[in-house]
């Protein structure tokens, strides 16, 4: 018999350990990883079954969306709002205008940009507001469509309009009664987006551009024109560009924006629809021509000197980011003193210098003139009578008419 | 493996006598697979009986969703949204292959021929992993501009018509085309290929290449009949991890393609965020487990491999 010794082991028993671990039970092998897999198939099924017991639907909150107000006691106000949306000292680090809240109420700003996209943010909040709890916020920005929805939900808090006496005298009148809160009860707008045509003036290499017609005909422009994701955005100036009006439409109005999308995109016109990430492919030359939002285009010129915009005769829409106080929210009454705060010409008049998008309140001109005399006399940033009268916002829609159209759009974007 | 030599005897080996067998130790694997399991059950149990159950929902956001046993929406989504599947499939096969082709020399040539520069490649390899996924896709967007050397190049060595009349690409340009899909893809994977390659060419003893050599095969017939069958289990879980992430990744896709290169990720992803319609989400998500699913099983019952690692 082999004599046993603890610290060695000959080299066939090396090999049988190796072997056991390698094609024993312990190994990982083809079949048994099939087996785990069918396995789990098994489970996965049983489980679909157990579905039938429910689980909490999205719906409307059950015990409103106030909450007691800690405003008084917690100075306080937690502020989420996109990125690239608020002033920046030299530093990058401090912003001026809520560094000037602060000091005149004591109240402290706690602010995030975690917004980048309404749609990931709304399945971000959308857990704790529909099941009514607080969302660790007390002021966000989102776009019309989404306030609009929020509030449809009733996952937002009416505003006291004793605490707003600038944001109520001093909101321009342009966006005063949007469909969707009318007599803004529960939302005040932050900045005001204008979308345009937008162009790379070298990349256009000659090629006269003047409507949407020509982005979407003109076959010089074949695989260089670029649309945007977002579909009031898009389908808005089509709708302008048929002569229709994207406050007042059919649903054969839209198949038919829809349709003639459809035929650029089937010819191969269109590069790609896109969010903020335009940017990148119009300076550097990829896309020839694209729709834009003009706050953007105003920062690109001032990078790239080709880059270029252009208002079509047939108008052009505006949409607004809003500010809204989600349910539960622990500091109301914070929120709206920082609401009102923006409504001031000159805290307005700072962040319009730097943000450049459309300011919406009034009287801002002649401060910003101290600051930017250029900014003053642009009518991207403060709209002048023909800006104005070009303006158009796209309607409301339903629930259904909501998910009916993103359908829509969503198979012209190819998915 | 290799530190396997150095483990204690899997026996007890003091005692002299044979002792009874030790009770104690006998529910410990268990103890010790419970956090997994946890894990497993929370992140990926209740998660699944959650999609399940929404994809046979019906309802809206303001009414709120019920379980109706809507199986329909199975149904209209594949009716609906079948070339985006096959497209999926289309593209991760080829970023698969072209990982291997990519892949394959690459870690033959690090696990053989590499001597003390073995780590460095490694590390090579990796490195670009240490930025984040999306910089590296939008890099390609650079690589690919349209005014850009390398598209400028492919234009005057006339790849494009061939590449255009395969229907790979469009125009002048390699952005916005399925080539430039397929090539983040593969770019973006292929770490994932090599490393499961690397570790199974090295486990293969030289001397099995010296016997062959004194056998007088010549280099190709080793490789043929030694090299590759022993490295298959590398190819196997080589192809698989770069395979069925790719199926479902859209990231790819929505920054370096079009309209006509969407893949199912992308439908997913919109149907989940844009078009609200959360049980066509969940339907196209289990789809598209299904369908990954039979294909992995079918591929792994004709690989003829026995082990994975």
């Amino acid at each position: 018999m082999e004599q046993y010794e603890p610290d060695r082991l000959t080299p066939v028993q090396v090999a049988a350990v190796r072997r056991s671990l390698r094609s024993g039970r312990a190994a990982l092998t083809r079949r048994s990883l099939l087996r785990a897999s069918a396995g789990g198939a098994l489970a996965a099924g049983a489980l679909g079954a157990l579905s039938g017991c429910g689980i909490p639907a999205a719906g409307k909150t059950g015990g409103g969306t106030a909450a007691e107000d800690h405003s008084a006691k917690e100075k306080e106000v937690a502020f989420s709002n996109w990125t690239e949306y608020m002033d920046v000292d030299e530093s990058g680090k401090r912003h001026p205008t809520l560094d000037a809240f602060t000091e005149r109420t004591g109240i402290r700003v706690k602010y995030s940009e975690d917004i980048n996209d309404n749609n990931e943010f709304f399945g971000k909040i959308k857990p704790q507001l529909a099941a009514g709890q607080e969302t660790g916020r007390d002021l966000i920005v989102l776009t019309d469509w989404l306030a609009g929805r929020l509030i449809r939900l009733g996952w937002v808090q009416k505003l006291d309009p004793s605490h707003l006496p600038h944001a109520y005298a001093n909101l321009s009148p342009q966006f005063r009664t949007p469909d969707w809160d009318p007599g803004r009860a529960y939302s005040y707008p932050w900045q005001g987006i204008a979308t345009v045509i937008a162009y790379n003036r070298k990349a256009l290499d000659g090629v006269e551009v003047t409507s949407l017609s020509d982005l979407l005909d003109d076959p010089k422009l074949k695989g260089r024109v670029g649309l945007l994701t977002e579909m009031r955005d898009t389908v808005g100036m089509t709708l302008l560009d048929m002569d229709k009006d994207p406050g007042r439409f059919t649903d054969d109005d839209y198949d038919a924006a829809v349709a003639r999308l459809q035929r650029a995109v089937d010819k191969g016109q269109i590069r790609r629809f896109t969010g903020n990430d335009y940017t990148a492919d119009l300076s550097k030359g990829d896309l020839a021509a694209c729709l834009a939002w003009a706050g953007d285009v105003v920062q690109l010129k001032a990078d790239n000197p080709d880059v270029g915009f252009l208002v079509p005769d047939s108008g052009y829409i505006t949409s607004t980011d809003n500010l809204l106080v989600p349910g539960k929210a622990r500091h109301k009454t914070n929120a709206e003193r920082l609401i009102d705060y923006f409504y001031e010409p000159k805290a307005a008049a700072r962040l319009a210098a730097y943000i450049n998008y459309v300011c919406p309140v009034d009287g801002v001109k002649d401060e910003l003139a101290k600051i930017d005399p250029d900014a003053a006399e642009n009518p991207l940033i403060i709209p002048d009578q023909a800006m104005r009268a070009g303006s158009r916002a796209f309607r409301s829609l339903s629930s259904a008419e909501e998910t009916a159209y993103e359908g829509k759009f969503a198979k012209l974007t190819g998915a | 493996m290799t530190t396997l030599t150095e483990a204690p005897p899997p026996l007890t080996p003091t005692a002299p006598e044979p002792a009874p067998p030790r009770r104690r130790g006998r529910l410990t694997p268990y103890w010790l697979l419970l956090p997994g399991l946890l894990w497993l059950v929370v992140f990926f149990a209740l998660p699944m009986i959650y999609q399940a159950s929404t994809s046979v929902q019906t309802g809206s956001l303001e009414e709120g969703y019920k379980v109706t046993w809507h199986v329909a929406t199975y149904w209209d989504a594949l009716t609906a949204y079948w070339p985006q599947f096959l497209r999926s499939v289309a593209y991760a096969a080829a970023a698969t292959v072209l990982c291997l082709l990519l892949g394959y020399p690459l870690a033959y040539l690090i696990a053989f021929r590499a001597g003390r520069w073995r780590n460095l490649i490694m590390v090579l390899v990796i490195a670009p992993f240490f930025t984040s996924f999306l910089i590296r896709t939008l890099a390609w967007k650079t690589i690919l501009a349209d005014g850009g050397p390398l598209v400028g190049a492919l234009n005057t060595l006339h790849v494009l018509d061939v590449t255009n009349w395969l229907g790979w690409t469009a125009g002048d340009r390699v952005l916005a085309t399925p080539l430039a899909v397929v090539c983040g893809l593969t770019y973006n994977f292929l770490p994932f290929m090599i490393l499961p390659l690397y570790t199974s060419l090295e486990r293969i003893d030289g001397r099995l290449h010296e016997a062959a050599g004194d056998l007088y095969a010549r280099p190709f017939t080793t490789f043929r009949k030694i090299t590759f069958p022993l490295s298959m289990p590398g190819v196997v879980s080589g192809t698989l991890l770069t395979f069925i992430p790719a199926t479902g990744d859209y990231v790819n896709a929505d920054l370096l393609g079009s309209t006509d290169t969407r893949m199912a990720g992308n439908v997913i992803q919109t149907q989940f965020l844009r078009v609200l319609d959360y049980p066509t989400a969940a339907a196209l998500s289990f789809i598209l487990m299904a369908a990954i699913l039979v294909m992995v099983t079918l591929y792994i019952r004709k690989s003829g491999t026995e082990d994975l690692v």
